[in-house]
Parts: structure tokens; sequence; C-alpha cells
């Protein structure tokens, strides 16, 4: 997951983290390896799935609830835009390019990439600490007040500190923690629950859902979700510094401050608990 | 520095041989237990055989959903299709009694079948569903006979592996594994929500693979090879599908 902080605390508690006298040489990446790594591996595949997903929606742009629809059904909502098919009634005198047919090769081994990556990270999370000591927000970070100045400031427009790279903020674990353990299951969920071979053998996955077409209208709102979490997700990096924040995410480095210069940095994260 | 770099290498070499032996083992294991779907080559070929080894292990024997009558789409979808070739209008003029099903290749008894002949077999139904990879999808009650019971009729040898059936309409065949083919609701389809197949909807006779998306479903069945091997058939893909450049597996 990447780094998007806008200051939340008082910018003055930072330093007094910081002896000066700090040896330089064993600067803890800001990320661990294997965030580094999961991070852009599921980018990519997020990426894959997106496109990939964008063309199987044309084939049929209509969305339904319960069980079963086509043509024939009413419909949900239907998207406005028109199809790679000339079944679907859309209003457009034309139809797209066919893509369906590799669109769905690529979108199901993206799909067992960024499954078995997301496996990866979520074991090795619970094992390292990752999601205890990075991601849980602090018992003094669940207060209304700590939500209010982080919130506070993220409208103000404030910039981060320095010591704000070192850590997230209550805003950032919650979407982090809510992006992870809802998101992503749910997108997994309800992708399963269209396969009609896995529902053969698990019919409660599709079943609690209320239907194979409500899974599908499930599967597409989760992802849009997804790609508004993406979108606020870079704009924030983007903000807080893009040049340092992908730092950050690809060398482990972070801050600005730390570059072999010698200027002193947090010996550690910051203390969130 | 030296030595920790030669214990690197020996590492790293030892890893690696490691690696390709085991790799070498797990396709050997899963060519055995016919986890590889014929069209794993590619780029798309890991995801490909991920899911199809997966779906072999996980749901061999597992049945496809069956829903109340009252859950039977109304009215009925009938896909869109091309125009029919003469030699099926030819046949439909004559209300299809001139229909064969064809059936040869790694089979003891070679046989050709009527549609009179395979309704005096036992039938069955299932109300299930049939899902367009488009996205679309609908419920009907099928009514036919199980397509194991025609392959015991024409005895299956041991070494069979999969079931090509062909479409009379040109360029349309698929196959599916032993484990679809001899699955209880792998029906040859002939009936539809209580009366004849219609059509639209592949009559007179149709594939019906319950576990996997329509297009494994293919209308107007005129012939079967049972082979152990896939490579002799088209481009050696699977079926028309993967030649298109759709996945031969279709259960997802």
């Amino acid at each position: 997951m990447g780094d998007s902080a806008y200051v939340a605390s008082s910018a003055s508690t930072i330093p007094a983290a910081v002896p000066a006298a700090v040896p330089a040489p064993t600067v803890p990446a800001r990320h661990s390896v294997l965030v580094r790594v999961t991070h852009w591996i599921t980018t990519l595949c997020f990426f894959a799935l997106l496109v990939s997903g964008a063309e199987i929606v044309i084939s049929h742009p209509r969305f339904y609830w319960g069980e079963t629809g086509n043509v024939l059904t009413p419909t949900l909502f239907k998207l406005p835009i028109p199809s790679s098919r000339n079944l679907v009634p859309t209003g457009y005198g034309y139809v797209l390019p066919d893509a369906n047919g590799w669109s769905r090769y690529l979108h199901f081994q993206t799909a067992w990439v960024l499954v078995l990556t997301g496996l990866l990270y979520a074991i090795s999370g619970l094992f390292t600490g990752h999601f205890r000591k990075d991601l849980l927000p602090g018992k003094a970070d669940l207060s209304w007040r700590a939500f209010s100045t982080t919130i506070g400031g993220h409208l103000r427009f404030r910039r981060p500190s320095e010591g704000e790279a070192w850590s997230y903020n209550v805003l950032q674990r919650v979407s982090y923690l809510f992006v992870v353990f809802v998101l992503f299951p749910l997108v997994i969920w309800t992708g399963l629950a269209m396969s009609p071979a896995f529902v053969s053998a698990v019919p409660a996955t599709v079943n609690l859902l209320g239907g194979q077409q409500s899974a599908r209208t499930l599967h597409f709102f989760v992802s849009l979700a997804l790609v508004l979490f993406l979108l606020v997700h870079v704009g924030m990096v983007w903000l807080a510094g893009f040049r340092s924040r992908m730092r950050a995410m690809i060398t482990g480095r972070a801050g600005t401050s730390y570059s072999g210069s010698g200027r002193p940095m947090p010996s550690k994260p910051l203390e969130r608990t | 520095m030296s030595k920790i770099s030669r214990r690197k290498l020996i590492t790293t070499g030892l890893a690696t041989a490691g690696g390709v032996l085991g790799l070498t083992a797990v396709a050997g294991i899963a060519e055995k237990y016919g986890l590889i779907p014929p069209d794993h080559g590619g780029i798309y070929g890991l995801g490909e055989t991920l899911t199809y080894a997966s779906q072999r292990l996980l749901t061999r024997h597992s049945l496809a959903r069956e829903f109340s009558r009252s859950q039977i789409s109304k009215p009925p979808f009938a896909n869109e299709m091309a125009p029919p070739s003469d030699a099926f209008k030819r046949l439909q003029a004559g209300k299809f009694a001139d229909w064969r099903l064809d059936i040869n290749g790694m089979v003891a008894r070679p046989a050709s079948f009527s549609l009179d002949q395979l309704k005096s077999y036992p039938s069955h139904s299932q109300i299930t569903m049939i899902q367009c990879e488009e996205g679309w999808s609908y419920i009907a009650e099928w009514n036919g006979v199980r397509l194991s019971h025609v392959l015991d009729l024409v005895g299956v040898l041991p070494q069979a592996r999969y079931v090509v059936y062909y479409s009379i309409e040109p360029d349309w065949w698929e196959s599916i594994d032993m484990a679809d083919a001899l699955h209880p609701q792998t029906f040859l389809t002939y009936g539809m929500n209580g009366d004849e197949l219609p059509v639209g909807n592949g009559g007179p006779l149709r594939l019906r693979v319950a576990r996997q998306l329509g297009y494994k479903s293919v209308k107007f069945i005129t012939h079967m090879t049972v082979t152990d091997d896939l490579k002799e058939f088209g481009k050696g893909l699977g079926s028309a599908s993967p030649e298109g450049g759709y996945a031969w597996y279709a259960g997802i």
C-alpha cells in the first residue's frame, strides 16, 4: 500500500522523537521489501483487471438483480455506452470491436496473480506485525478528535510534516485496512460467485449474494469503489510529494532528509499507540 | 566477500535447480491427473492451467445449482444466430426425422442415433442456468438423455480422455474432458420447459454442459468423437473457442 500522508498531528511532536546524535547508517526502510514488491505487483494487476474488466462489461453493459438477466428482462440500470456485441440494444448505431476473448483470459490470469500476491501480503503482514504496527489505528487515533484533526488537516490542504512520511495517519490506516480486508475480499468473492463451476462446489458463494446477476452487479460496484480508492490514493501521493513518496515505495527510503547527507532521521517509525 | 559470493552462487544454483526439478515434477503430476487444459500454451496458459487444475481438484463431481419451476425465465431467451445452413434447413423441412448423431473414435461400438432412439432412452430433466460469456443468463428446464448413458451404449475405451462434439453448422465444435462428459447434468438435450427444444435454443439436439458457460453447450449436434488427445483436432487447442481467442475450459 502506498503512502499519502497529510499532517494530522502537530509538527512539533516530531523532532522530539529524533535524538540528534543517532548514527545515520541503519535507517529502517519506510516500506519493507515485501510491501514494496506486492504493492507494485498489485498495481500492475489492478490496471490489467481494470482494462479487461471494462472490456468484458462493454460486451453487455446492462446490469440486473437476482439470478438471471438478459435483453428480454428489465435491468437494474444500464450504462449509456455502445456495446461490443450487437445483441444489446444500446441506441448507438454501431458496435465496438469485440475484445472479450483476450480480456477474459487476461482478467482471470491476472486475478490468479493478484490473489496469490494478496495471500503472500496478508500472511506475511500477520507474521511481521505489519497490520498491527503500521495499519491498525492506535487507541488515541480512534477518537473523534483525532479523526477531525486529520480530516481538518486534509481540508485545509496542510502539507505533511517530515515525520509524517514515516507513518500513516488514522484516515490512511482506516482506508488501507478497508481496502485490504473488505474491498479486495469482496471483489474476489463476487468474482467467484459468477463462476458456474465454482458455485457448483460452493453454492453459498452466490446464494448469499442473492443470485448470479446480483453478484455481477456487486462485482461492478466493488470495482468502482476500488477505482475510487485508487484515484484518491494517487491524488494524495501527488499532494504529499510525489517524488519522495514514490521513492519510499520503490527504494524503501523515506523523506527528503535522508539521502546520505547525514541529517538526522527518526530511528524508528513514530509510535502510534 | 568472495566466500559469501560463492556461497550465494551455490545456494542460488541449488535453489534454481530445485525449482526447475520441482516445476517439472508438478507439471508431470498435473499432466498425469489431467489437470492441464489443451490451450495451456501462450501467454495466458498459466492462468488457464491454474483455473482448470483447481476446478478439476475442487469440482469434479459437484452439481450445478438447480432452481425451482417458478424461477424459469419467461419468455425463454434465444440468443441471436447466424442464418441456418442449407443442410440444417433440409433436415428442418423434414421435421428433423432424418437427424442423426454419429459417435465414433475411441469407442467399442461406433453408432449412429436418430432423435427417436435418443428419446427412447431414460429421460432426465434439470432446471439450470445458462450463462453467456457476455454477461447475460437465463434459467430453463432442459430435458434429455444423459451423455453418460449414450457413451455407455457405444462403450468408451478406458484410455479415452475427451469427447469432441460438432454442430451441423460449419466450424462450430467443442470438446470436454471425461469429468464433464460423464457428469450427470451433461445432457443430449431435446426438450425445453416441457416442450420440444426450440431451434433458437439449439433444437433439435443440443449438448448441455451445465457447469460451463453457454458457448460449451453447442447447438445442433450431429457428431461426436471420443479421443485421448486433442492435438489432431483443428489447431490442437481443444476446440473452436481457443482458435477464436476464447478459453477452452469455460467453467472459469
